[in-house]
Protein backbone atom coordinates (compact mmCIF):
# COMPACT_ATOMS: atom_id res chain seq x y z
CA UNK A 1 0.00 0.00 0.00
CA UNK A 2 1.27 3.94 -0.52
CA UNK A 3 1.93 5.78 2.11
CA UNK A 4 1.73 9.59 1.94
CA UNK A 5 2.08 11.49 5.13
CA UNK A 6 1.05 14.74 5.17
CA UNK A 7 1.69 17.65 8.62
CA UNK A 8 1.14 20.65 9.26
CA UNK A 9 3.47 22.68 11.81
CA UNK A 10 2.27 25.74 13.08
CA UNK A 11 3.97 28.64 16.24
CA UNK A 12 5.09 31.52 16.49
CA UNK A 13 8.13 33.25 14.98
CA UNK A 14 11.08 31.30 17.06
CA UNK A 15 9.36 28.53 18.02
CA UNK A 16 11.52 25.98 15.97
CA UNK A 17 8.74 25.18 13.52
CA UNK A 18 10.73 24.98 10.33
CA UNK A 19 13.58 23.60 12.06
CA UNK A 20 11.00 20.71 13.18
CA UNK A 21 9.38 20.53 9.19
CA UNK A 22 13.18 20.60 7.87
CA UNK A 23 14.51 17.80 10.54
CA UNK A 24 11.03 15.61 9.60
CA UNK A 25 11.93 16.01 5.96
CA UNK A 26 15.64 15.50 6.17
CA UNK A 27 14.82 12.04 8.13
CA UNK A 28 12.36 11.28 5.46
CA UNK A 29 14.75 11.89 2.21
CA UNK A 30 17.64 9.46 4.79
CA UNK A 31 14.77 7.10 4.64
CA UNK A 32 14.65 7.34 0.88
CA UNK A 33 11.21 8.88 1.04
CA UNK A 34 9.89 11.24 -1.19
CA UNK A 35 9.57 14.58 0.42
CA UNK A 36 8.62 18.16 0.42
CA UNK A 37 8.96 21.31 2.45
CA UNK A 38 6.73 23.96 2.10
CA UNK A 39 7.60 27.19 4.21
CA UNK A 40 4.86 29.60 4.38
CA UNK A 41 6.80 32.94 3.58
CA UNK A 42 3.45 35.44 3.05
CA UNK A 43 1.86 38.26 5.15
CA UNK A 44 0.24 35.39 7.85
CA UNK A 45 4.02 35.05 9.18
CA UNK A 46 3.53 38.60 11.02
CA UNK A 47 -0.02 37.36 12.12
CA UNK A 48 1.39 34.98 14.76
CA UNK A 49 1.34 31.68 12.86
CA UNK A 50 4.68 30.31 11.06
CA UNK A 51 4.11 26.93 9.23
CA UNK A 52 5.58 24.65 7.13
CA UNK A 53 3.96 21.84 5.37
CA UNK A 54 5.82 18.72 5.43
CA UNK A 55 4.86 15.38 2.85
CA UNK A 56 6.84 12.44 3.41
CA UNK A 57 5.15 9.02 0.34
CA UNK A 58 6.46 6.25 -1.31
CA UNK A 59 5.51 7.86 -4.50
CA UNK A 60 6.36 11.24 -6.00
CA UNK A 61 4.31 14.47 -4.44
CA UNK A 62 2.16 16.23 -6.66
CA UNK A 63 1.39 19.19 -4.46
CA UNK A 64 3.29 20.65 -1.86
CA UNK A 65 0.82 22.35 -0.40
CA UNK A 66 -1.85 20.49 1.94
CA UNK A 67 -5.07 22.72 1.83
CA UNK A 68 -6.68 20.18 4.54
CA UNK A 69 -4.53 18.43 6.81
CA UNK A 70 -4.81 15.42 8.27
CA UNK A 71 -2.41 15.91 10.94
CA UNK A 72 -1.03 18.87 12.82
CA UNK A 73 1.38 20.30 15.36
CA UNK A 74 -0.03 22.83 17.04
CA UNK A 75 2.18 25.13 19.22
CA UNK A 76 0.11 28.51 19.84
CA UNK A 77 -3.12 29.58 19.78
CA UNK A 78 -3.10 31.37 16.65
CA UNK A 79 -1.98 27.95 14.98
CA UNK A 80 -4.91 26.05 16.56
CA UNK A 81 -7.56 28.95 15.61
CA UNK A 82 -6.30 28.86 12.03
CA UNK A 83 -6.15 25.14 11.25
CA UNK A 84 -8.46 23.24 13.77
CA UNK A 85 -11.62 24.40 10.91
CA UNK A 86 -9.82 22.76 8.22
CA UNK A 87 -8.48 19.15 9.49
CA UNK A 88 -9.74 16.24 7.81
CA UNK A 89 -12.48 14.46 9.87
CA UNK A 90 -10.33 11.50 12.33
CA UNK A 91 -7.14 13.89 12.13
CA UNK A 92 -5.02 14.22 14.35
CA UNK A 93 -3.41 17.39 16.18
CA UNK A 94 -0.58 17.16 18.62
CA UNK A 95 -1.02 20.01 21.02
CA UNK A 96 1.55 21.95 23.29
CA UNK A 97 -0.60 22.03 26.19
CA UNK A 98 1.37 24.50 28.01
CA UNK A 99 0.40 27.82 25.88
CA UNK A 100 -3.40 26.06 25.09
CA UNK A 101 -4.80 25.33 27.49
CA UNK A 102 -8.34 24.92 26.43
CA UNK A 103 -10.36 22.29 25.01
CA UNK A 104 -10.09 21.96 20.40
CA UNK A 105 -13.99 22.66 19.75
CA UNK A 106 -14.01 19.75 17.12
CA UNK A 107 -15.00 16.68 18.19
CA UNK A 108 -14.46 14.68 15.01
CA UNK A 109 -10.13 15.04 15.30
CA UNK A 110 -8.61 13.58 17.70
CA UNK A 111 -6.33 15.58 20.02
CA UNK A 112 -3.14 14.26 21.53
CA UNK A 113 -2.01 16.80 24.41
CA UNK A 114 1.25 17.06 25.72
CA UNK A 115 2.37 19.75 28.41
CA UNK A 116 5.53 19.88 26.20
CA UNK A 117 6.83 23.87 27.01
CA UNK A 118 6.65 22.70 30.25
CA UNK A 119 8.76 19.40 30.12
CA UNK A 120 11.19 21.34 27.89
CA UNK A 121 11.99 23.92 30.46
CA UNK A 122 12.76 21.20 32.99
CA UNK A 123 14.96 19.75 30.61
CA UNK A 124 16.77 22.94 30.59
CA UNK A 125 16.31 24.13 27.36
CA UNK A 126 12.61 25.37 26.30
CA UNK A 127 13.81 25.42 22.65
CA UNK A 128 13.33 21.72 21.95
CA UNK A 129 9.49 21.98 22.81
CA UNK A 130 9.04 21.81 18.90
CA UNK A 131 11.18 18.33 18.87
CA UNK A 132 8.91 17.17 22.03
CA UNK A 133 5.84 17.38 19.71
CA UNK A 134 7.17 16.42 16.80
CA UNK A 135 8.55 12.90 18.45
CA UNK A 136 4.97 12.38 19.63
CA UNK A 137 3.90 13.19 16.24
CA UNK A 138 6.47 10.38 14.46
CA UNK A 139 5.15 8.01 17.04
CA UNK A 140 1.78 8.53 16.30
CA UNK A 141 2.28 8.31 12.50
CA UNK A 142 5.09 6.64 12.19
CA UNK A 143 6.19 8.70 9.33
CA UNK A 144 9.54 8.16 9.85
CA UNK A 145 11.25 6.35 12.96
CA UNK A 146 12.62 8.01 16.11
CA UNK A 147 16.35 6.90 15.39
CA UNK A 148 16.25 8.50 11.99
CA UNK A 149 15.36 11.79 13.10
CA UNK A 150 17.59 11.64 15.86
CA UNK A 151 20.73 10.77 12.96
CA UNK A 152 19.20 13.39 11.36
CA UNK A 153 19.74 16.21 13.71
CA UNK A 154 23.56 16.12 12.76
CA UNK A 155 22.68 17.70 9.53
CA UNK A 156 21.03 20.55 11.71
CA UNK A 157 23.15 21.21 14.83
CA UNK A 158 27.17 21.54 14.33
CA UNK A 159 29.70 23.77 15.27
CA UNK A 160 28.36 25.45 18.35
CA UNK A 161 25.79 24.10 18.27
CA UNK A 162 26.61 20.28 18.08
CA UNK A 163 26.00 20.30 22.28
CA UNK A 164 22.33 20.48 21.85
CA UNK A 165 21.99 17.73 19.91
CA UNK A 166 22.05 15.34 23.39
CA UNK A 167 19.33 17.32 24.42
CA UNK A 168 16.80 17.58 21.49
CA UNK A 169 17.68 13.41 21.20
CA UNK A 170 16.48 12.64 25.07
CA UNK A 171 13.12 15.64 23.88
CA UNK A 172 12.13 13.39 21.06
CA UNK A 173 12.39 10.78 23.14
CA UNK A 174 10.08 11.95 25.75
CA UNK A 175 7.75 12.83 22.91
CA UNK A 176 7.35 9.30 21.44
CA UNK A 177 6.99 8.38 25.00
CA UNK A 178 4.15 10.70 25.32
CA UNK A 179 2.11 9.50 22.48
CA UNK A 180 2.32 6.23 23.55
CA UNK A 181 0.75 6.70 26.72
CA UNK A 182 -2.15 8.65 24.80
CA UNK A 183 -1.90 5.49 22.30
CA UNK A 184 -2.61 3.60 25.71
CA UNK A 185 -4.69 5.66 26.94
CA UNK A 186 -7.48 5.09 24.10
CA UNK A 187 -6.99 1.51 23.21
CA UNK B 1 26.27 13.23 -9.46
CA UNK B 2 26.92 14.31 -5.63
CA UNK B 3 24.81 13.23 -2.83
CA UNK B 4 21.04 14.22 -2.20
CA UNK B 5 20.40 17.26 -0.01
CA UNK B 6 17.62 18.75 1.02
CA UNK B 7 17.04 22.21 -0.35
CA UNK B 8 14.61 25.18 -1.71
CA UNK B 9 14.63 25.88 -5.26
CA UNK B 10 15.80 29.20 -4.70
CA UNK B 11 18.86 27.73 -3.30
CA UNK B 12 18.95 24.81 -5.89
CA UNK B 13 19.08 27.42 -8.83
CA UNK B 14 22.12 28.70 -7.73
CA UNK B 15 23.94 25.97 -6.66
CA UNK B 16 23.67 24.22 -9.86
CA UNK B 17 24.33 27.49 -11.61
CA UNK B 18 27.28 27.89 -9.70
CA UNK B 19 28.52 24.55 -10.98
CA UNK B 20 27.49 24.77 -14.79
CA UNK B 21 30.25 27.39 -14.83
CA UNK B 22 28.23 30.79 -14.23
CA UNK B 23 30.88 33.65 -13.37
CA UNK B 24 29.11 36.72 -12.49
CA UNK B 25 25.28 37.28 -10.71
CA UNK B 26 23.56 40.52 -10.93
CA UNK B 27 20.74 41.11 -9.19
CA UNK B 28 18.32 43.07 -6.75
CA UNK B 29 15.94 41.55 -4.17
CA UNK B 30 11.81 40.29 -4.69
CA UNK B 31 10.14 37.70 -2.91
CA UNK B 32 9.64 34.95 -3.52
CA UNK B 33 13.50 34.32 -4.72
CA UNK B 34 15.69 36.20 -2.32
CA UNK B 35 17.37 32.85 -1.15
CA UNK B 36 18.85 32.97 -5.07
CA UNK B 37 20.75 36.32 -4.42
CA UNK B 38 21.33 35.29 -0.48
CA UNK B 39 22.72 31.96 -2.18
CA UNK B 40 24.66 33.57 -4.25
CA UNK B 41 26.33 36.38 -2.26
CA UNK B 42 27.65 33.69 0.33
CA UNK B 43 28.84 31.34 -3.05
CA UNK B 44 30.22 33.41 -5.44
CA UNK B 45 33.32 34.74 -3.15
CA UNK B 46 34.21 31.40 -2.33
CA UNK B 47 35.01 30.37 -5.51
CA UNK B 48 36.29 33.58 -6.43
CA UNK B 49 33.78 34.54 -9.27
CA UNK B 50 31.31 37.94 -8.63
CA UNK B 51 28.06 38.63 -6.58
CA UNK B 52 26.70 41.94 -6.98
CA UNK B 53 23.65 43.54 -5.85
CA UNK B 54 22.75 46.07 -8.33
CA UNK B 55 20.60 49.21 -6.88
CA UNK B 56 17.59 48.04 -9.12
CA UNK B 57 16.56 45.76 -11.99
CA UNK B 58 16.99 47.96 -14.58
CA UNK B 59 20.85 48.03 -13.53
CA UNK B 60 21.34 44.53 -12.49
CA UNK B 61 19.90 43.67 -16.49
CA UNK B 62 22.15 46.17 -17.97
CA UNK B 63 25.20 44.84 -15.77
CA UNK B 64 23.85 41.24 -16.95
CA UNK B 65 24.22 42.69 -21.06
CA UNK B 66 27.56 44.26 -20.07
CA UNK B 67 29.09 40.61 -19.10
CA UNK B 68 27.26 38.38 -21.32
CA UNK B 69 28.89 40.73 -24.07
CA UNK B 70 32.92 39.35 -22.89
CA UNK B 71 31.30 36.25 -22.99
CA UNK B 72 31.12 35.80 -19.44
CA UNK B 73 28.51 32.66 -18.52
CA UNK B 74 26.20 35.12 -16.59
CA UNK B 75 22.79 34.99 -14.38
CA UNK B 76 19.97 37.37 -13.25
CA UNK B 77 16.44 35.67 -11.04
CA UNK B 78 14.00 38.10 -10.09
CA UNK B 79 10.38 37.96 -9.64
CA UNK B 80 7.04 39.11 -11.97
CA UNK B 81 7.28 42.74 -10.69
CA UNK B 82 11.38 42.66 -11.18
CA UNK B 83 11.55 40.90 -14.38
CA UNK B 84 8.86 43.63 -16.03
CA UNK B 85 11.76 46.06 -15.18
CA UNK B 86 13.99 43.84 -16.90
CA UNK B 87 12.13 43.98 -20.02
CA UNK B 88 14.29 46.67 -22.12
CA UNK B 89 17.43 44.77 -21.10
CA UNK B 90 16.11 41.25 -22.70
CA UNK B 91 15.01 43.38 -26.17
CA UNK B 92 18.65 44.72 -26.11
CA UNK B 93 20.05 41.85 -26.12
CA UNK B 94 18.38 39.54 -27.87
CA UNK B 95 18.79 41.89 -30.53
CA UNK B 96 22.74 41.70 -29.06
CA UNK B 97 23.12 38.21 -29.73
CA UNK B 98 24.77 37.51 -26.54
CA UNK B 99 23.77 34.67 -23.68
CA UNK B 100 22.71 35.09 -20.33
CA UNK B 101 20.40 33.16 -18.21
CA UNK B 102 17.45 34.62 -16.58
CA UNK B 103 15.15 33.41 -13.90
CA UNK B 104 12.22 34.04 -13.17
CA UNK B 105 10.07 33.18 -9.78
CA UNK B 106 6.71 34.15 -10.68
CA UNK B 107 4.40 35.95 -8.22
CA UNK B 108 1.14 36.69 -8.48
CA UNK B 109 0.00 40.15 -10.39
CA UNK B 110 -0.84 41.80 -12.28
CA UNK B 111 0.81 45.39 -10.82
CA UNK B 112 2.37 44.58 -7.27
CA UNK B 113 0.04 41.63 -6.83
CA UNK B 114 1.17 39.32 -4.06
CA UNK B 115 4.16 36.86 -3.28
CA UNK B 116 2.06 33.72 -3.79
CA UNK B 117 2.79 31.21 -6.65
CA UNK B 118 1.40 32.44 -10.04
CA UNK B 119 2.04 31.09 -13.62
CA UNK B 120 0.79 34.75 -15.29
CA UNK B 121 4.04 35.79 -16.77
CA UNK B 122 3.69 32.87 -19.56
CA UNK B 123 3.20 35.17 -22.50
CA UNK B 124 5.68 37.42 -21.06
CA UNK B 125 8.13 35.16 -21.29
CA UNK B 126 7.38 33.55 -24.39
CA UNK B 127 6.65 36.36 -26.71
CA UNK B 128 9.05 38.05 -25.88
CA UNK B 129 7.91 40.62 -23.23
CA UNK B 130 10.07 43.53 -24.62
CA UNK B 131 9.66 45.65 -28.12
CA UNK B 132 10.72 44.10 -31.34
CA UNK B 133 10.31 40.85 -32.94
CA UNK B 134 12.24 38.90 -30.58
CA UNK B 135 12.30 35.55 -28.69
CA UNK B 136 13.78 33.92 -25.55
CA UNK B 137 14.10 29.98 -24.91
CA UNK B 138 11.94 29.54 -22.05
CA UNK B 139 12.39 26.51 -19.62
CA UNK B 140 10.05 25.46 -17.05
CA UNK B 141 10.92 23.05 -14.38
CA UNK B 142 8.53 21.06 -12.68
CA UNK B 143 10.47 19.62 -9.75
CA UNK B 144 13.38 21.09 -7.81
CA UNK B 145 15.65 18.53 -9.35
CA UNK B 146 14.61 19.01 -12.45
CA UNK B 147 15.32 22.62 -12.23
CA UNK B 148 18.97 21.88 -10.71
CA UNK B 149 19.47 19.75 -14.11
CA UNK B 150 17.82 22.49 -16.78
CA UNK B 151 20.67 25.17 -15.47
CA UNK B 152 23.55 23.24 -16.93
CA UNK B 153 21.13 23.05 -20.19
CA UNK B 154 19.91 26.44 -19.95
CA UNK B 155 23.23 28.07 -20.09
CA UNK B 156 24.60 25.34 -22.88
CA UNK B 157 21.61 26.74 -25.17
CA UNK B 158 22.94 30.26 -24.50
CA UNK B 159 25.93 29.43 -25.51
CA UNK B 160 25.13 27.53 -28.33
CA UNK B 161 22.86 30.35 -29.93
CA UNK B 162 23.97 33.16 -28.28
CA UNK B 163 20.55 33.99 -26.60
CA UNK B 164 18.87 34.87 -23.67
CA UNK B 165 17.36 31.94 -21.85
CA UNK B 166 14.10 32.20 -19.60
CA UNK B 167 13.34 29.20 -16.66
CA UNK B 168 9.92 29.97 -15.74
CA UNK B 169 9.41 28.64 -12.13
CA UNK B 170 6.81 30.07 -9.64
CA UNK B 171 6.55 30.72 -5.53
CA UNK B 172 6.33 27.47 -4.84
CA UNK B 173 9.09 26.06 -6.92
CA UNK B 174 11.14 28.64 -5.31
CA UNK B 175 10.23 28.34 -1.73
CA UNK B 176 9.64 24.46 -1.39
CA UNK B 177 12.49 22.28 -0.11
CA UNK B 178 13.05 18.98 -1.85
CA UNK B 179 15.60 16.20 -1.81
CA UNK B 180 18.21 17.08 -4.98
CA UNK B 181 21.48 15.91 -6.45
CA UNK B 182 24.07 17.91 -8.16
CA UNK B 183 26.20 17.21 -11.10
CA UNK B 184 29.47 17.82 -11.57
CA UNK B 185 31.36 21.19 -11.90
CA UNK B 186 32.06 22.20 -14.96
CA UNK B 187 35.94 23.06 -15.34
CA UNK B 188 36.17 27.20 -15.98
CA UNK B 189 39.69 26.78 -15.63
CA UNK B 190 40.59 26.95 -18.88
CA UNK B 191 37.71 29.11 -20.43
CA UNK B 192 38.43 30.83 -23.90
CA UNK B 193 36.62 33.81 -24.91
CA UNK B 194 34.41 33.57 -27.38
CA UNK B 195 35.64 35.05 -30.72
CA UNK B 196 32.74 37.73 -31.02
CA UNK B 197 33.06 39.05 -27.39
CA UNK B 198 33.81 42.40 -26.97
CA UNK B 199 36.61 41.86 -24.24
CA UNK B 200 39.58 43.47 -25.92
CA UNK B 201 40.48 43.38 -29.25
CA UNK B 202 43.85 41.38 -28.44
CA UNK B 203 45.51 39.94 -31.45
CA UNK B 204 42.78 40.24 -33.98
CA UNK B 205 42.90 42.53 -37.07
CA UNK B 206 39.59 44.05 -35.87
CA UNK B 207 37.56 45.19 -32.59
CA UNK B 208 34.30 43.65 -32.18
CA UNK B 209 31.22 45.24 -32.29
CA UNK B 210 28.14 44.44 -30.12
CA UNK B 211 24.75 46.53 -30.67
CA UNK B 212 21.18 46.15 -31.21
CA UNK B 213 21.18 49.42 -33.40
CA UNK B 214 21.37 49.53 -37.21
CA UNK B 215 19.99 52.69 -37.94
CA UNK B 216 18.65 52.23 -41.87
CA UNK B 217 15.45 50.38 -41.96
CA UNK B 218 17.23 47.49 -44.94
CA UNK B 219 20.03 47.02 -42.95
CA UNK B 220 17.96 46.61 -39.81
CA UNK B 221 15.83 43.86 -41.64
CA UNK B 222 19.07 41.96 -42.76
CA UNK B 223 19.37 41.26 -38.66
CA UNK B 224 15.83 40.86 -38.25
CA UNK B 225 16.19 38.10 -40.48
CA UNK B 226 19.15 36.64 -38.78
CA UNK B 227 17.30 36.76 -36.01
CA UNK B 228 14.22 34.97 -37.27
CA UNK B 229 16.28 32.62 -38.66
CA UNK B 230 18.54 31.75 -35.69
CA UNK B 231 14.73 31.42 -34.06
CA UNK B 232 13.94 28.33 -36.84
CA UNK B 233 17.34 26.47 -36.09
CA UNK B 234 15.94 26.85 -32.43
CA UNK B 235 12.67 25.41 -32.81
CA UNK B 236 13.86 22.64 -35.31
CA UNK B 237 16.38 21.18 -32.77
CA UNK B 238 15.46 22.24 -29.16
CA UNK B 239 11.30 21.15 -28.54
CA UNK B 240 11.28 19.33 -25.42
CA UNK B 241 8.25 17.60 -23.88
CA UNK B 242 7.34 15.30 -21.38
CA UNK B 243 4.44 12.95 -21.97
CA UNK B 244 3.19 10.93 -18.88
CA UNK B 245 0.82 7.94 -19.50
CA UNK B 246 -0.39 8.92 -23.37
CA UNK B 247 0.27 6.11 -25.10
CA UNK B 248 -3.52 4.69 -24.65
CA UNK B 249 -4.68 7.96 -22.92
CA UNK B 250 -7.81 9.13 -24.45
CA UNK B 251 -7.87 12.80 -22.43
CA UNK B 252 -4.91 14.99 -22.59
CA UNK B 253 -4.27 17.34 -19.56
CA UNK B 254 -1.81 19.57 -20.31
CA UNK B 255 -0.08 22.01 -17.49
CA UNK B 256 3.28 23.39 -16.75
CA UNK B 257 6.12 23.47 -14.12
CA UNK B 258 3.69 23.45 -10.75
CA UNK B 259 0.30 22.57 -12.61
CA UNK B 260 1.70 19.67 -14.43
CA UNK B 261 3.64 17.74 -11.14
CA UNK B 262 -0.10 18.08 -9.55
CA UNK B 263 -1.51 17.04 -12.85
CA UNK B 264 0.53 13.16 -12.44
CA UNK B 265 -1.82 12.82 -9.33
CA UNK B 266 -4.45 13.41 -11.42
CA UNK B 267 -3.95 11.65 -14.02
CA UNK B 268 -3.36 8.69 -11.94
CA UNK B 269 -6.50 9.45 -9.80
CA UNK B 270 -8.54 9.51 -12.81
CA UNK B 271 -6.57 6.14 -14.10
CA UNK B 272 -8.12 4.85 -11.03
CA UNK B 273 -11.60 5.87 -11.78
CA UNK B 274 -11.45 4.42 -15.18
CA UNK B 275 -10.53 7.31 -16.82
CA UNK B 276 -7.96 7.29 -19.61
CA UNK B 277 -6.29 10.34 -19.03
CA UNK B 278 -2.70 11.48 -19.75
CA UNK B 279 -0.62 14.29 -19.57
CA UNK B 280 1.68 16.40 -21.86
CA UNK B 281 3.89 18.81 -20.43
CA UNK B 282 6.43 21.07 -22.34
CA UNK B 283 9.70 21.58 -21.08
CA UNK B 284 10.67 23.94 -23.90
CA UNK B 285 7.25 26.73 -23.62
CA UNK B 286 9.06 28.29 -25.97
CA UNK B 287 9.82 26.62 -28.37
CA UNK B 288 6.59 25.19 -28.35
CA UNK B 289 6.22 21.20 -28.50
CA UNK B 290 3.41 22.11 -31.87
CA UNK B 291 4.07 18.58 -33.26
CA UNK B 292 3.12 16.61 -30.11
CA UNK B 293 -0.22 18.20 -29.78
CA UNK B 294 -0.90 17.91 -33.60
CA UNK B 295 -0.22 14.27 -33.18
CA UNK B 296 -1.89 13.68 -29.95
CA UNK B 297 -4.82 15.84 -31.83
CA UNK B 298 -5.53 11.96 -33.75
CA UNK B 299 -5.88 10.38 -30.68
CA UNK B 300 -7.19 12.27 -27.43
CA UNK B 301 -10.62 12.78 -27.65
CA UNK B 302 -10.44 16.22 -26.18
CA UNK B 303 -7.02 18.50 -24.46
CA UNK B 304 -8.04 19.90 -20.89
CA UNK B 305 -5.95 22.88 -20.42
CA UNK B 306 -4.37 23.90 -15.96
CA UNK B 307 -2.68 27.08 -15.31
CA UNK B 308 -2.06 29.23 -12.89
CA UNK B 309 -3.27 31.75 -14.63
CA UNK B 310 -6.40 33.00 -16.96
CA UNK B 311 -5.07 30.63 -20.06
CA UNK B 312 -1.72 31.86 -21.43
CA UNK B 313 -0.73 28.78 -22.59
CA UNK B 314 -4.08 27.81 -23.84
CA UNK B 315 -3.63 29.89 -26.69
CA UNK B 316 -0.46 27.60 -28.26
CA UNK B 317 -2.08 24.82 -27.24
CA UNK B 318 -5.00 26.26 -29.45
CA UNK B 319 -3.14 26.70 -32.14
CA UNK B 320 -1.23 23.56 -32.27
CA UNK B 321 -3.92 21.68 -31.65
CA UNK B 322 -5.81 23.99 -34.77
CA UNK B 323 -9.08 23.01 -34.36
CA UNK B 324 -8.92 19.33 -34.38
CA UNK B 325 -10.21 18.16 -31.39
CA UNK B 326 -11.62 20.63 -28.45
CA UNK B 327 -9.40 22.50 -26.04
CA UNK B 328 -10.79 22.88 -22.79
CA UNK B 329 -9.24 25.28 -19.67
CA UNK B 330 -9.37 25.39 -15.96
CA UNK B 331 -7.54 27.83 -13.79
CA UNK B 332 -6.44 29.91 -10.51
CA UNK B 333 -5.77 33.25 -10.51
CA UNK B 334 -4.00 35.85 -7.65
CA UNK B 335 -1.46 33.05 -6.72
CA UNK B 336 -4.08 30.21 -5.71
CA UNK B 337 -2.69 26.52 -6.14
CA UNK B 338 -5.25 24.13 -8.23
CA UNK B 339 -5.63 20.97 -5.65
CA UNK B 340 -5.66 17.62 -7.22
CA UNK B 341 -8.96 16.92 -6.11
CA UNK B 342 -10.64 20.15 -7.76
CA UNK B 343 -8.70 19.28 -11.25
CA UNK B 344 -10.07 15.82 -11.40
CA UNK B 345 -13.70 17.26 -10.16
CA UNK B 346 -13.24 19.16 -13.59
CA UNK B 347 -11.97 16.59 -15.68
CA UNK B 348 -14.94 14.42 -14.09
CA UNK B 349 -16.93 16.74 -15.15
CA UNK B 350 -15.80 17.22 -18.68
CA UNK B 351 -15.81 13.65 -19.66
CA UNK B 352 -19.32 13.29 -17.97
CA UNK B 353 -20.07 15.39 -20.89
CA UNK B 354 -18.45 14.21 -23.47
CA UNK B 355 -19.30 10.60 -23.32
Amino acid sequence: MIMEKQVIISGFGGQGVMLAGELLAEAGKTEDKFVTFLPSYGPEMRGGTAYCDVIVSDKAIASPVISFPWAAIILNLPSLNKFEPLMKKGGIIILNKTVIPQDVKRKDVRVCKIDAQTIAEELGNEKVTNLILLGAYAELEKTVSIETLKKSLKVFLTGRKEKLIQINEKALDIGAEAAKKYMASRA
Amino acid sequence: MSEKVLMKGAEAIAESAIRAGCMAFFGYPITPQNETPEYFSRRMPQVGRVFLQAESEVAAINMVYGAACTGTRVITTSSSPGISLMQEGFSYIANSNVPCVVVNVMRGGPGLGDIAPAQADYNQATKGGGHGDYHSIVIAPHTVQEAADLMFKAFGLADKYRIMVVMLMDGLMGQMMEPVEFREWVDVKNNKIPVWATAGQGKRARRNIITSLEILAEGLEKMDIALQEKYTEIKSSEVCCEEYMMDDAEYAITAFGTVARISKTVVDLARERGIKAGLIRPVTVWPFPEMVFKKRAEQVRFFFDVEMNEGQMLLDVRLSVNGKKPVYYYGRLGGIVPSAEEMLDELEKLVGGKK
